[in-house]
């Protein structure tokens, strides 16, 4: 890691010291009952002993997240490509992508668990779902911003020599595509901060394992510690993976105009 | 994904440019307008073969959509007519540069140079391109990404490119107006020994640029636009803007841009 990513990672800490203090100080001085807020250490002592149970529901939580994730952006990205590509794709597909997100996803949830069942498919459908917009239109976004320069260049190379399928085919995949994947970028960014909230969604509206489903049972006995705990677990899996994303996505492009001059440390 | 293939013999793009010399181009505009305000019309603009044409004129005259009209990057109108003197198509036989240097960001120098063999799905021949960049003082730079190098050095790989098409006909656009005063000096000496007996079309507002490069300079002026006759350059590019004997042709060319000093 480089010394400006350890004084990034030392910052973060510092911040989430602070905060704990925050916490404790408002258990302490607000003489709040622990079922209302429990204190960060008595947080911690309840994680440590039922780790098992919050690792093994952290689990499932943790493989419908990725798992929407990867469906997400698969459907995503090819949706993006076939509606740039194809006029007619573009007249029949964009309306079904603004109705997608004219209904509420939270609204189907209900309608996914009864027709998908409590298991894991319901929640990834729900991942993917929330997922699918921001990717196919940050994607799209991007196709359709191409430098118009790179465009004259590429049609006066392949003018007269290839027919126009290929031509528009060869562009796509050579100048359109790698163009826009920093606006992709952009979108799998926002995927990662949402596919989290499709999942435990789900997972509150009906299932038998995953964080969501632990919060709930831990919440109907008033067992407050025990919902912090599963809680905390969903958010650092959450920073962990934005974090992640971003650092491979950073590595993958290394091209794109990275933090703005006055953001550089 | 995007890495240029191994080179194949069999398979490159070698013996592209047909037999004979490059082709003369005529265009005969019938009219252009935008928004109802004639741009030009009916503007017949004759490309000698082998020979650079500098067309010269004020920002707006649209000098650009003629050379985009010659390159096919904006539809030719009901009535214009373009043709070559060799009785082929023009597409396909074209190469394009444009002011900036439309470098992409995401390839290496090299894989700039070779990307119009990649799109037309040919094998890119990067024994040439390496051998291309070296001519345009760039050796050792292939792997670099365009943002490592300087404008000077960018437009010398948009050059490289534009020279790696190995099209007869190569249409430029203010191809050096970015650049600073010296590295646009090496960089027209450069275009002129590597462009030779090509047929060229270079848009520019610069006189100066135009006696240095041009075989013929025509001057576009006036709204609509008309095209001058064309003034013969003596000698061969590229000139040395200092030469005594050129101080006639300057003065001319200042009198065609209706810029002459009165009185003096």
């Amino acid at each position: 890691m480089t010394r400006l990513g350890t004084n990034r990672l030392l910052r973060g800490l510092a911040t989430a010291a602070g905060l704990l203090v925050v916490w404790q100080l408002i258990v302490t001085l607000g003489g709040l009952p622990p079922f209302i807020l429990p204190a960060p250490l008595e947080v911690a002592l309840e994680w440590a002993a039922r780790r098992e149970v919050i690792v093994h529901h952290g689990l499932i939580t943790a493989a419908e997240i990725l798992l929407g994730l990867v469906f997400g952006t698969v459907l995503g990205t090819v949706s993006a490509l076939i509606i740039a590509f194809s006029r007619p794709a573009r007249r029949w597909l964009m309306p079904i992508l603004i109705i997608s997100q004219a209904i509420p996803v939270f609204a189907l949830a209900p309608l996914l668990v009864l027709w998908l069942g409590y298991g894991m498919v319901s929640k990834v459908a729900m991942a993917t779902l929330i997922i699918y917009f921001p990717v196919t239109a940050a994607f799209l976004d991007g196709l359709r911003r191409t430098e118009p320069g790179w465009l004259d260049l590429a049609k006066t190379m392949t003018d007269g020599v290839r027919t126009a399928g290929a031509q528009r085919l060869a562009i796509l995949f050579r100048v359109r595509v790698p163009a826009a994947l920093p606006a992709l970028a952009s979108g799998l960014r926002v995927a990662a901060a949402f596919a989290p909230i499709g999942a435990v969604v789900g997972e509150w509206v009906g299932s038998s394992g995953g964080l969501g489903f632990l919060m709930l049972h831990a919440n109907g006995r008033m067992q407050t510690d025990l919902m912090f705990a599963a809680l905390l677990t969903l958010a650092v899996f959450s920073l962990v993976l934005w974090f992640s994303l971003d650092a491979v996505l950073r590595r993958a492009l290394p091209w794109q105009p990275d933090t703005h001059p006055d953001e550089k440390e | 994904m995007f890495q240029a293939k191994a080179a194949d013999p069999t398979d490159q793009e070698s013996a592209e440019r047909p037999a004979g010399g490059p082709p003369s181009v005529t265009l005969h505009a019938a009219r252009l307008a935008f928004d109802g305000v004639a741009l030009f019309e009916a503007m017949d603009v004759a490309l000698e073969a082998g020979r650079i044409t500098c067309l010269l004129g004020p920002s707006g005259v649209g000098k650009s959509t003629l050379l985009r009209l010659l390159a096919g990057l904006t539809e030719l109108a009901p009535g214009d007519r373009l043709e070559c003197g060799d009785g082929r198509p023009l597409a396909g036989r074209v190469a394009y540069m444009d002011q900036r240097d439309l470098l992409m960001p995401w390839l290496s120098v090299l894989d700039n140079v070779t990307i119009g063999a990649r799109l037309r799905g040919m094998a890119a021949y990067t024994a040439r391109a390496a051998a291309l960049l070296e001519r345009v003082g760039l050796a050792g730079r292939e792997r670099d990404r365009p943002a490592a190098l300087s404008g000077g050095m960018r437009q010398r790989v948009a050059l490289a490119r534009t020279l790696m098409e190995d099209r007869p006909v190569v249409l430029m656009d203010e191809p050096f107006s970015s650049l600073d005063a010296v590295t646009r000096y090496r960089l027209q000496g450069l275009a002129a020994a590597v462009l030779k007996d090509r047929t060229v079309l270079l848009v520019t507002h610069d006189p100066n640029e135009a006696i240095r490069l041009g075989h013929n300079v025509h001057v576009m002026a006036g709204r609509p636009a008309v095209l001058d006759r064309a003034m013969i350059l003596p000698g061969a590019p590229p000139r040395d803007p200092t030469d005594p004997a050129l101080i006639p042709v300057q003065r001319e060319l200042m009198a065609r841009l209706g810029l002459a000093e009165r009185g003096g």
